[in-house]
Formats: structure tokens, C-alpha cells, sequence
């Protein structure tokens, strides 16, 4: 199979820069929601809506349509742009995000924002209501994927081990859940909060297919879904191995971002920092 | 006498036949909740979830999100509180067409106790937004509840009890049946027994009891919980003397206090008691001595009448 050009993988970092751009305008605009959590997770989600899924905005509720759940909702900003930019609705919208009569909730809700495909925001819910996509894609012959995204935080939930070995139960190979690994939760970090390795040894003795990558390569997220969409008889898992705060560098690895918005003077300096970056990116071409 | 969850498992199996999107899922129990006979006619319909009854939950509101109408079963107490949040999130907020079915209600679950008793779980359904909570009386209302609900669009919820029950209908008794909409399955003037679930059939024997004591008392059928038949229950505080409810439910939450809700706000001066449990976990026993000891049977409801039109 060909392997991604450079040129499309330029394209996809740009875009990537253009989402965290999105996310700190929303954060700064709404006073509230969560930086970190968004920014390591725009890498993954800009590779699945601009280059990997198939689907149509146009007609958000096609049956054939790939899905992707967003079972870590705190990252809703990082969502919401990526959906705009895909033409689910208007950017213009994204600045109204968190405001009262707005269709983007603080968290994904799935009557109010077209694309988005479950209701989060309580942790631990996706990877379980994509289990219920699957056995449905699979009841109906139908050919779509579900992709999933989890915090590794989030993987502290229960529900989330029940539907891990569901899926490899049913051998739900039509799923690609991927864990944003940033190694920081609210209380600090994971492995000090409740330990979570080895990841890769839980879930591949769970009976999943198990490909850890950087979570901030495209081409090496493409490559990874490619891989795990190509994989029969077991459902797949991609760690991606991310930075908390990812493209602004006083929130990098900075817990405090968690849940707490940029305030003015950060603001300017996150923007200007992520225009450097763009600038960067559109002289390399 | 006929167990309601036979007949649950009888409407599967119709309907099973007239939607071919009608999906089951059970948590490790459906011999007793007799979805094992829907597994048994269409087993690539059905699915056995094991003991994860959260998952089995978000995975109905995913399988609702692709067309189809699943109905998910297990006992009461790990349908509801277990489940608070999926159900909250998934399929409320989510307003998924999914149908939970729960067995096993109330006390009378008998011997396995308070930890399989439930009696708080009308009262944590009908505080969800968008859920409809329904307790079916009989074997022959239950079949015609899941048909509704199959048939209905939107989050539901349904519970029966364990045990065998009497038929209180006939199938043409309940051809005009409606979500929402209370059965006057007896009329009377001096007092109105407004029961849902197992305790219609005992109203319907105090109501005989009654009768011979020359009191006229009007039997209500309140299948559904919420929406609650707002106008039946004002017309009984009307043209009736005293509301009883009586349901196999705390007195916190559920029909009573739904009743009881609205009556005050409709500034209806009528004499009321709820009946139910009255804020207590119950305990092991034979289902009969529970319902004596924990005062919820044809006796009580006898008693109770008596007392307020004294």
C-alpha cells in the first residue's frame, strides 16, 4: 500500500496547528474548560477527520459513515473544531462554545451538535457505546469503523475494562480505540495518581491488538490506524504516546492546564507562539 | 396464576418477528429474566453481556444510535442504581430508544433479600428527564407494555416482580391501553386505590372487602409511573373522598409521591396516604410474611381505607 506523501502530511500539520489555534481562542473566550487534555489529543483527531474516516458532514447521520466517540468529552474544544473545520457546522459557531442557547455543550452532547456521536463527559462510557456500534456495523454487514479516544487517566474507570473484554469477547475487530497517554490526570501524575502500567501488557492481555506510536506524528498515526483497521478477529488499541498541553509550551507537561483556561496575558502568548509555528510550517512548503 | 416474565419473554419473541432491529441484551441472567427465550429463536440478536451490566447499558444506547431497538434485562436493582449514570448520560440525556426491562421489583423478590430488593428504582428512573417509568400489574399487561414500548420511540424504562402473579386481564380488556394513561379497573365513589405493578391485584381484593363493608372504593391501574395520568388523579381527588396509593416501592420517589406532588400543587383537599415502604431496607423472608410485616397487602390497603374515611 502507497505510504503517506509529504506533502499530505504537511497539509495535516498544518491543520493540527490551526486546531490548537481554535482551542486556546474557545478556552480563552469561554473562561473555562480544559487546555491540556485537548491540545494532546488535536494530532489524533486531525489524522482521523482530515485524512482517515469516511463520512460525509453533509449527512452526519449516514448509516455507512465511520464513527468516531469522543469518550474522553473534556476535550470537547478539540473536537468542535475539528467537526467545524470539516464542515459540520459553522467555524463562526466555535466562539460561542460553553454559552448558554449554543449548540457545543462544556461536554459532547449528541443532541445538540451534529457529528458528535454519543453524549460524554462522564468518563469511562465511550469504548462501551462503541461496542454497541460495532455489533450493530456487524449485525447489519455494514463495512464503517468506530474509532474511540480515552484518556489514560479515564482507563481508571471500571466500566471501561468491562467493555475491553467485551469487545475481545465478540472479537469487535471493526473498533480502533486509541488512549491519549500524556501521563498526567487532575491529582497529578498517573502513575502517582493509580498506576496504570504497563498499559500495552493490560489491554493486550485483554485480547487486543496493541501498536504504541507518538501521538503526535500523523503520518505515524495514519500508518497505526491503517494497521489496526487492517486487523482481523481482535479489536484494536493505539497508545499514543502524547504531551499533555502539546503546541503551547508553558502548558506543556503542566498539570495546572487540566481544567483551567488561559488567562489574557497567556492567551497572547500561546496565539503567538502557535502563529510562529504556523508561519514555520508555511515556509517549509 | 402467571409469571409476568414469562410474558415478557412470550412479547420478545412477537416481536422479535415484527422488527427485525429489535435486539436483546442480558447480563448473565436471562433465565430469570427469561430473555433467554428471544436468545433461543433469534440468537444472532441477542447478546450475552456477562456480569458488566454499566457497559451493557452505553452498549444499548450505541446499538439505539444505528436503528435499533434494543431491550436490555436484568434484575431491578442492577438495571437502575447500578447503572444510575450510564442510564443518565447514554440514554436520557442521549434520548436513546432504549428499553430497559427490569424483574425482579420490590419485596416480594422474597428470600435473597434486601440486596435484591429494590425499592428506590421507580423513584430514580422518573427523576431522569426523558424517561417514561412503567410497572405493568399482570402477565397480560406486561405483553402489551413491551409491545408499546417497542413500538414507542424514546428511553423506558419497565419493571415486574419475581413471583407468579393472577391474571387481572383479558387480552381485549387492554386493547386501548396507552403509555400514560391510568385504567379505572374499578369504579367507586368513597375512596380511590391508586396501585401500580403487584399491588393492583391486592387493591382489587381490598376493593371486595370494602364492598362488603359498604364502602365504595375506585381501583386505579396506574401502569405508568411517569408521565403520570395527571387528570385521573385529580378527578379521583375530586369525585372520591381519600387516595390511597400502594405500590411495592418506597414511599420516596415513586407513585406515591408523585400523587402526592401533585395533589399539593393542585391545591386538592383530599385525604391521602401513601402506601410502600416506608423508608427502610426490608430483610429475607417468605414474599408473603414480607408484604404482612412491612404492611403492603389486600389487609393494610383494607385498613388504611378504613382509617381515612373515619
Amino acid at each position: 500500500m502507497k505510504d503517506y506523501d509529504d506533502k499530505a502530511i504537511h497539509e495535516l500539520d498544518l491543520t493540527a496547528v490551526k486546531i490548537r489555534k481554535h482551542v486556546i481562542e474557545m478556552l480563552f473566550r469561554a473562561e473555562s474548560g480544559h487546555p491540556g487534555g485537548s491540545l494532546s489529543a488535536v494530532d489524533a483527531l486531525v489524522a482521523l477527520y482530515f485524512n482517515h474516516m469516511n463520512y460525509n458532514p453533509k449527512k452526519p447521520c449516514d448509516p455507512e459513515r465511520d464513527r468516531f466517540i469522543l469518550s474522553k468529552g473534556h476535550a470537547a474544544p478539540a473536537l468542535y473544531a475539528v467537526l467545524a473545520e470539516s464542515g459540520f457546522f459553522d467555524v463562526k459557531k466555535l466562539k460561542k462554545i460553553r454559552e448558554i442557547n449554543c449548540m457545543l455543550q462544556g461536554h459532547p452532547a449528541c443532541l445538540y451538535t451534529p457529528g458528535v456521536e454519543a453524549s460524554t463527559g462522564s468518563l469511562g462510557h465511550g469504548l462501551s457505546f462503541a461496542n454497541g456500534v460495532a455489533l450493530a456495523g456487524r449485525l447489519d454487514k455494514k463495512d464503517y469503523n468506530v474509532y474511540v479516544m480515552m484518556g489514560d487517566g479515564e482507563t481508571g474507570e471500571g466500566q471501561i475494562w468491562e467493555a475491553a473484554a467485551v469487545a475481545a469477547h465478540y472479537r469487535l475487530d471493526n473498533i480502533t480505540a486509541m488512549i491519549d497517554r500524556n501521563f498526567l490526570q487532575i491529582d497529578g501524575n498517573t502513575e502517582d495518581v493509580l498506576r496504570l502500567e504497563s498499559v500495552r501488557d493490560r489491554w493486550s492481555s485483554f485480547g487486543w491488538y496493541v501498536i504504541e506510536i507518538n501521538g503526535h506524528d500523523i503520518r505515524e498515526i495514519l500508518r497505526a490506524l491503517r494497521d489496526a483497521d487492517a486487523h482481523q478477529k481482535q479489536p484494536s488499541m493505539i497508545i499514543l504516546h502524547t504531551i499533555k498541553g502539546k503546541g503551547v509550551s508553558f502548558m506543556e507537561n503542566n498539570v495546572d492546564f487540566h481544567g483551567v483556561p488561559p488567562n489574557e496575558m497567556e492567551y497572547k502568548l500561546a496565539m503567538e507562539e502557535l502563529d510562529l509555528a504556523q508561519k514555520k510550517l508555511e515556509v517549509a512548503v | 396464576m402467571v409469571n409476568p416474565r414469562n410474558a415478557y419473554g412470550e412479547a420478545l419473541i412477537r416481536l422479535g418477528k415484527k422488527y427485525k432491529n429489535l435486539v436483546v441484551l442480558d447480563a448473565d441472567l436471562s433465565k430469570s429474566t427469561k430473555t433467554a427465550m428471544f436468545a433461543k429463536e433469534y440468537p444472532e440478536r441477542f447478546f450475552e453481556m456477562g456480569i458488566a451490566e454499566a457497559n451493557m447499558i452505553s452498549t444499548a444506547a450505541g446499538l439505539a444510535s444505528c436503528g435499533k431497538i434494543p431491550f436490555v434485562s436484568t434484575f431491578a436493582v442492577f438495571a437502575t442504581g447500578r447503572v444510575y449514570d450510564q442510564i443518565r448520560m447514554d440514554v436520557a440525556y442521549s434520548e436513546a430508544n432504549v428499553k430497559i426491562f427490569a424483574t425482579h421489583g420490590g419485596i416480594s423478590v422474597g428470600k435473597d433479600g434486601a440486596s435484591h430488593q429494590m425499592i428506590e428504582d421507580l423513584g430514580l428512573m422518573r427523576v431522569l428527564p426523558n424517561m417514561i417509568v412503567m410497572a405493568p400489574s399482570d402477565a397480560t399487561q406486561t405483553g402489551r407494555i413491551v409491545e408499546l414500548m417497542a413500538a414507542s420511540k424514546g428511553p423506558m424504562y419497565a419493571r415486574v416482580g419475581r413471583a407468579n402473579a393472577p391474571l387481572i386481564y383479558e387480552k381485549k380488556d387492554l386493547q386501548d391501553i396507552k403509555i400514560g394513561k391510568g385504567m379505572v379497573v374499578k369504579n367507586g365513589s368513597d375512596v380511590s386505590i391508586i396501585a401500580c405493578g403487584t399491588m393492583v391485584e391486592p387493591a382489587l381484593e381490598a376493593q371486595k372487602t370494602l364492598k362488603k363493608d359498604g364502602i365504595s372504593a375506585r381501583v386505579i391501574d396506574m401502569h405508568t409511573i411517569k408521565p403520570l395520568d395527571e387528570k385521573l388523579v385529580i378527578k379521583c381527588a375530586k369525585e372520591t373522598n381519600a387516595i390511597i396509593t400502594a405500590e411495592e416501592h418506597s414511599i420516596i420517589g415513586g407513585l406515591g409521591a408523585a400523587v402526592a406532588e401533585l395533589i399539593a400543587e393542585n391545591n386538592l383537599s383530599t385525604k391521602f396516604v401513601r402506601m410502600g415502604i416506608k423508608d427502610v431496607f426490608c430483610e429475607s423472608g417468605d414474599p408473603t410474611e414480607l408484604l404482612e410485616k412491612y404492611e403492603l397487602n389486600e389487609k393494610h390497603i383494607v385498613k388504611n381505607a378504613k382509617k381515612l374515611l373515619n
